[in-house]
């Protein structure tokens, strides 16, 4: 097991500013790799497939490795050892139709059998049937109630299978996939441009961390050089992103347990976030401004004093809407103790954001993978024990107060130059990895440079892969009426999810 | 609490008048649609929204049509739990396969007369998701569309207007 651990050796300044290099696996190594995980050794942060066979990433404190086992039929199954691969390796089956031999759950995820194909990123045949089975939930008088995909709030789709014993339930299982757009294979041979583009409409309310992340995955496959203004440029897009979707979630969970005065004025903070953004980069979510080289919109005085001016509204507002969140009985008997996170649940997926830390895993990726300009920026990193509902809204409630520090740091301290730089050119084969701590957790962007400034291959993760399965487990012995508080809590991403 | 509620008493509202749109901005509206809503349905609309696999930046601009700022019930526009509720089905994202059938039957059980608006550059034409084999490519490859709302996402002050010209006519 050693010799695999010995194998996460690429440190945090080389994958940042280099090409990533991967091991070339065995089987046997691959396995060895796989029970690894299982026991705790080493963190899964990515497992997907390309034309070569498939490759997971592992984590241990600053480094990282990438482990490559090329096959084109099949390979040992991750998830038998280490739960948290279960549903990549059910996506790369559907995908590319590589078999993870010995996998607990053989059912498809992604494909719903109604593309007209299956494995399209493989060898393409014909389309898979459409039966889905739901995992079984067996006693006296249990129930079922089936939600989605179409639900009755403005929200992503998903259907949610429950099984209750009168209000209590039992199990949730989730199914998704209904917001498939097949991004792999658009990715797939697109100029490095229109690769932004689709990268930054993965998730649409991180559009600025995909974008981000695809672009640090390029600069670093091509070796490129990237202005320090740009950077910071980028930082005080991704802060504006955090903020504004930390203080219009921070309102919602509190609307899903019936308080809405919360949700109005969180709704009027958001609102004026959105919109100096939009006077500052010319878009209210920031899309397509963060491209590979740089930024595609210079700040003016205008828009640093249209950010500045919402920094110190925030801070006139807000701590006041903490106040009736802390002082109110009501709704702090809905949200304390409501979807308890097990802190070893929270480690063995890895799971990022404020779901991690809010359950004890103190993760960031901007001080612990760190990249310029956090790590010339004071923060800190706020982590909780409780792991409920209330736990959630606290972290990101610390989160909005440290998001407003760093805005600070960066507006003052913004360098000179040039907002982007000229692409040199690449190197097909090269690969990169950009890594950015989205307002979610760590988006992940993986990509293969091919011929002619184009994509040979990519890969996008959210971080709502490791947060979703978590869902399932801290709704459990909850009532189904806690059911929308306790998924607006955890916020996953269907869209980032399913790709 | 009760300094928030004075506070909020004592403001003067958020809520902005809405400003009629640039010339060439103005959606296009069909000649047959402009007043049937009015003339079937009086002043008020009600919206059922479905997410046909967004990227959910859509879903975040039709959010925010119900803060302070734009006020949308103010116009005799409300959004409803249930298409058996809708008089308009408003739809966003490329439409995928994988939710197709479920985005039909909710138009389905929409009862008659019923509009659908389609909303943002993906539910147009499938934005820069066209092409894929895991979507249909815009909306009215499955179901009718009457009106149609550009952008990425598109702003809610467009969403707004266009939706308060479909209830009193072009």
């Amino acid at each position: 097991m050693n010799d695999i651990l010995d194998k996460i050796d690429t440190d945090t300044a080389a994958f940042r500013t280099h090409a990533l290099p991967d091991h070339i696996v065995t089987p046997g190594e691959w396995e060895t790799a796989a029970l690894a995980l299982g026991k705790g050794a080493a963190e899964l942060t990515a497992l997907w497939a390309s034309r070569r066979g498939v490759h997971m990433l592992l984590r241990a404190g600053g480094n990282l490795g990438l482990l490559t086992l090329e096959t084109e039929d099949s390979f040992p199954s991750v998830g038998r050892h280490h739960a948290p691969a279960q549903r990549m390796e059910r996506a790369i089956r559907d995908l590319h139709g590589l078999i993870p031999e010995g996998a607990p759950d053989t059912r498809p995820w992604l494909d719903h059998g109604r593309w007209g194909v299956s494995h399209p990123l493989g060898r393409p045949g014909p389309a898979t049937e459409a039966r889905y089975p739901f995992l079984p939930a067996e006693g006296e008088s249990l129930h079922q109630v089936a939600v989605g995909p179409v639900h009755a709030g403005i929200i992503e789709p998903g259907h949610f299978r429950f099984t209750a014993q009168g209000e209590t339930l039992v199990r949730l299982e989730a199914r998704l996939g209904y917001a498939h757009k097949g991004i792999g294979a658009l990715m797939r041979g697109a100029s490095l441009t229109r690769g932004a583009a689709i990268a930054g409409r993965t998730s649409g309310d991180s559009t600025v961390a995909y974008a981000w992340a695809y672009a640090q995955a390029v600069e670093a496959a091509l070796g490129a050089r990237v202005p320090e203004r740009a950077l910071w440029l980028r930082a005080l897009m991704a802060e504006l992103e955090r903020l504004a979707n930390h203080l219009g979630d921070i309102g919602a969970t509190c609307n899903d347990a019936g308080f809405a005065m919360m949700l109005a004025h969180c709704g009027v903070l958001r609102e004026r976030v959105l919109r100096a953004a939009d006077a500052a980069f010319g878009h209210r979510l920031m899309r397509d401004c963060v491209l590979p080289g740089g930024v595609s919109r210079d700040l003016d005085a205008a828009g640093h004093a249209a950010i500045a001016e919402l920094v110190r509204e925030i801070r006139a507002r807000f701590p006041a809407l903490v106040a009736l969140y802390d002082t109110s009985p009501s709704l702090l008997d809905r949200t304390v103790g409501t979807g308890w996170l097990d802190p070893a649940l929270a480690a063995r997926f890895a799971a990022g954001g404020f779901v991690g830390r809010a359950s004890r895993r103190a993760f960031d990726t901007r001080r612990d993978l760190a990249y310029a300009p956090y790590d010339r920026l004071r923060f800190e990193v706020p982590c909780r024990e409780d792991g409920d509902v209330n736990a959630r809204i606290l972290i990101r409630i610390a989160e909005v107060g440290q998001t407003l520090d760093l805005i600070d740091q960066l507006l003052v301290n913004l360098p000179g130059g040039e907002a982007s730089a000229p692409m040199p050119e690449g190197t097909p084969g090269h690969m990169g990895l950009g890594l950015v701590e989205g307002f979610r957790g760590d988006v992940l962007a993986w990509v293969e440079i091919g011929p002619g400034g184009t994509l040979a291959a990519s890969h996008l993760r959210d971080p709502s892969w490791f947060q979703w399965p978590l869902v399932e487990a801290a709704i459990e012995g909850n009532i189904i009426a806690d059911f929308p508080l306790c998924n607006k809590s955890f916020n996953c991403s269907y869209s980032g999810h399913d790709l | 609490m009760r300094r928030l509620l004075l506070e909020g008493l004592l403001r003067r509202p958020l809520t902005e008048p809405l400003s009629p749109a640039e010339a060439d901005e103005t959606p296009a509206l069909g000649a047959e649609l402009a007043g049937a809503v009015r003339r079937k349905l009086g002043r008020s609309l009600a919206i059922r929204v479905v997410d046909a696999g967004s990227c959910n930046g859509c879903e975040l601009e039709i959010n925010a049509l119900s803060n302070a700022f734009y006020d949308l019930e103010r116009f005799g526009l409300h959004l409803v739990a249930s298409p058996r509720h809708a008089d308009v089905l408003l739809v966003t994202g490329p439409v995928t396969k994988n939710m197709a059938e479920a985005l039909k039957r909710t138009y389905d059980a929409m009862p008659a007369p019923k509009w659908v608006v389609a909303a943002g550059d993906c539910a147009l034409d499938g934005g820069c998701f066209a092409g894929s084999y895991a979507v249909l490519g815009g909306l009215q490859r499955l179901i009718p569309v009457d009106l149609q709302i550009p952008g990425c996402p598109p702003r809610p002050v467009d969403l707004l207007r266009s939706l308060v010209l479909l209830l009193e006519g072009g």
